[in-house]
């Protein structure tokens, strides 16, 4: 177990799916992904000659207004950065000579529902770049409120995010300033609500059947 | 004309002759709606393909702009086959994700359960035994070796040359005769778990993975006799669907139809993971950036992986196919039934008479699952489409907090309007088939 505040207990678990009455003996709270604290220099490996070019290319008053917190965990480098300027980020990590990450592998979304921090800060933008060039892969984090949640779209810098980006749209809600045609993908044009939301409800309405009637999933034991 | 006679006709002239009136009847008002129209606009149409179409390769909705028989835009409508994984596996324990996620893709199930547990072993900080990766590796490659089958055969239907379809699908079978005596299922095989396999393999396998090994090479070749020098396979792909090394980079697309393009980014060689810069083989391109091929790519790609399988067979060593965690490892131990479930007497002789704290252990293991430390990972691996990523976070608890799956086919298929606009409708056809996209994985 990693930093977090822990729990302890063994019985009266909720949120694990547990059914068997035990629970676990040390969790991590959920949101505990996120919570993890800035690593500190030296990132270690080629980390930091990332983070050096990056911030030169973009100059270091800029990198240090963008760039909230770096976390190197697991081998992997996350930059949590703030929207106003990801794309300028995004552009100097394309076409600058020392970064070169040519391809956006991946955009999704994620909602840590209970831990966005005093600003609400609870939708994640994940953004999943790779250099060919040099053969290393970051990523990029991107948080905005659920009641605000707008982000700069990449599809000007990478054309590929523009499916990933309406996909993150259609099951989050993520709006996506600059994206040519933001609209749903895989949901039903006429879909209401962002399904892969945390808070989102799920599925169905009590069915009743000989007078009784079945609680809709959420509500059933297993899913509290 | 006399416009003043109360007989005149408002849509036909008439005039006065010595033999009598005289009507000249035109094209009533036409020339007044369309006099002056653009030529081509009073061609274009819109004609919607699908989602229930035989060529589009699955349930895919294409909305195409013509002027004639030349796409002027080409629209993909998806989520037709949008089955909410990423949400159901968030419900259920890590182990009973790689059931879902093997169902997404489901021509290259193996690798998507292969890619999932990576991600999750990363996630836990384990290693899994080298006979476990071993057989990752030859049934992936296996899996490969089936699914450029499908995308062969599949090619071929829509393309009109059906025995390519017939052929293609009778060679898959040998495939998933393996693979099914390997885990039990032709499909969704939910084999490869976190911390290793279900079961190890079946006795005797090995001898029929070589036999089989040894038909393939004269059925690769049939095909190579029955479409490669086929003048019409040819001229219908050739030049068509091109995508160069810049388009397939900016719009994020992998696997063959990079390859096609001439650069050869294959994650096994550039990024290897279950040791496959151990195995000795090449990376197939072309340089032609078309339909053709990528084609070519696909039928290179399976003398390749039969490379890997060969090799992978000669370093099969005993020993466990599961990680030595009891608090992570599923009873591997087991044995494959008449049902095609596998079963371990002497483990459930153990927990029902012997340990009441191994039947704790197990029906906590099995009820509520083991936990994950929290954090997030992104692996990816080299599908049979391209690179297919898992971006998976976890809370700390028994269930995967977000998994995102950055399928290839998915982004693949961004590039249908940059291939297929400004071609012929027949084309598009061909471009999409060359994509090769799997519908399961699109839309998850």
């Amino acid at each position: 177990m990693s930093e977090g505040p822990f729990r302890t207990g063994a019985f009266g678990v909720t949120g694990t799916g547990d059914t068997s009455g035990f629970g676990g003996l040390v969790r991590v709270e959920p949101g505990g992904a996120v919570t993890l604290h800035s690593t500190d220099r030296p990132y270690g490996g080629w980390f930091d000659e990332v983070a050096d070019a990056l911030a030169e290319a973009v100059g270091q008053q800029v990198y240090d207004a963008a760039v909230r917190r770096v976390v190197v965990d697991r081998g992997e480098i996350t930059w949590f950065v703030a929207r106003e300027h990801l794309l300028v980020l995004a552009q100097a990590l394309r076409d600058d000579d020392a970064l070169r990450f040519e391809l956006c592998s991946s955009v999704s979304g994620v909602d840590y529902l209970d831990s966005g921090g005093p600003a609400g800060e609870r939708l994640h933008v994940v953004v999943h770049l790779t250099s060919m060039t040099y053969r290393r892969r970051i990523r990029l984090e991107v948080a905005v409120s659920a009641e605000d949640p707008r982000v700069p779209s990449l599809t000007g810098v990478y054309p590929t995010a523009d499916w990933h980006e309406r996909e993150a749209f259609d099951m989050f809600g993520i709006v996506f300033d600059g994206h040519p045609a933001l609209t749903r993908i895989l949901m039903p044009d006429d879909w209401e609500g962002h399904p892969q939301r945390k808070d989102y409800p799920l599925g169905g309405v009590p069915v009743e059947y000989h007078g009784a009637s079945t609680p809709p999933p959420d509500e059933r034991r297993s899913y509290r | 004309m006399t416009t003043t006679d109360p007989h005149a006709d408002p849509y036909a002239g008439s005039r006065e002759t010595t033999e009598g009136r005289v009507f000249t009847v035109t094209g009533g008002d036409w020339d007044l709606t369309f006099g002056g129209a653009d030529q081509f606009a009073q061609e274009r149409l819109v004609v919607n393909m699908g989602p229930q179409h035989p060529s589009t390769h699955g349930v895919l909705r294409l909305v195409l702009d013509l002027e004639g028989e030349t796409v002027t835009q080409a629209r993909v409508v998806i989520g037709y086959l949008h089955t909410g994984i990423e949400k159901n596996v968030e419900y259920r324990t890590w182990t009973q994700g790689t059931t879902f996620v093997t169902r997404m893709d489901y021509l290259a199930p193996l690798f998507n359960e292969t890619a999932y547990c990576l991600a999750v072993e990363k996630l836990l900080g384990i290693e899994v035994p080298e006979r476990a990766t071993t057989i990752r590796v030859l049934v992936m490659e296996l899996n490969r070796i089936a699914s450029h089958l499908v995308g062969l055969a599949t090619f071929g239907m829509e393309m009109g040359a059906l025995t390519g379809m017939t052929n293609g699908f009778r060679e898959r079978e040998l495939v998933l005769d393996l693979l099914e005596e390997i885990t039990g299922l032709r499909m969704n095989h939910a084999y490869v778990r976190p911390g290793g396999l279900a079961q190890d393999l079946p006795p005797g396998i090995e001898d029929r993975i070589r036999e089989w090994l040894a038909i393939m090479p004269e059925r690769v070749a049939g095909f190579h006799r029955l479409l490669t020098g086929q003048p019409i396979w040819q001229r219908r792909l050739r030049d068509v669907g091109y995508l160069d090394v810049t388009g397939c980079v900016a719009l994020g697309v992998t696997g063959p139809i990079l390859r096609s393009a001439g650069l050869p980014w294959d994650l096994r060689k550039v990024e290897p993971y279950c040791g496959y810069e151990t195995y000795d083989f090449e990376v197939p391109t072309a340089d032609t950036a078309d339909a053709w091929g990528r084609y070519l790519v696909r039928m290179a790609e399976v003398g390749e992986s039969m490379k890997i399988i060969e090799q992978a067979l000669d370093r099969l060593r005993p020993g466990p196919v599961m990680v030595e965690d009891k608090k992570i490892a599923w009873p591997a131990q087991l044995s494959l039934g008449p049902d095609g479930m596998g079963n371990s007497l002497d483990h459930v002789q153990h927990i029902m008479s012997q340990s009441m704290e191994a039947l704790i252990h197990h029906f906590k293991l099995v009820t509520e699952g083991f936990r994950v430390p929290a954090g997030q990972v992104y692996t990816a691996i080299e599908s049979p489409r391209g690179e297919l990523g898992f971006h998976v976070v976890s809370d700390g608890g028994t269930r995967p907090f977000r998994v995102h799956v950055r399928d290839p086919s998915f982004t693949n298929l961004q590039a249908t309007a940059a291939m297929s606009e400004g071609g012929m409708i027949a084309d598009v056809i061909a471009a999409i088939a060359s994509v090769d996209p799997v519908m399961g994985g699109v839309d998850r």
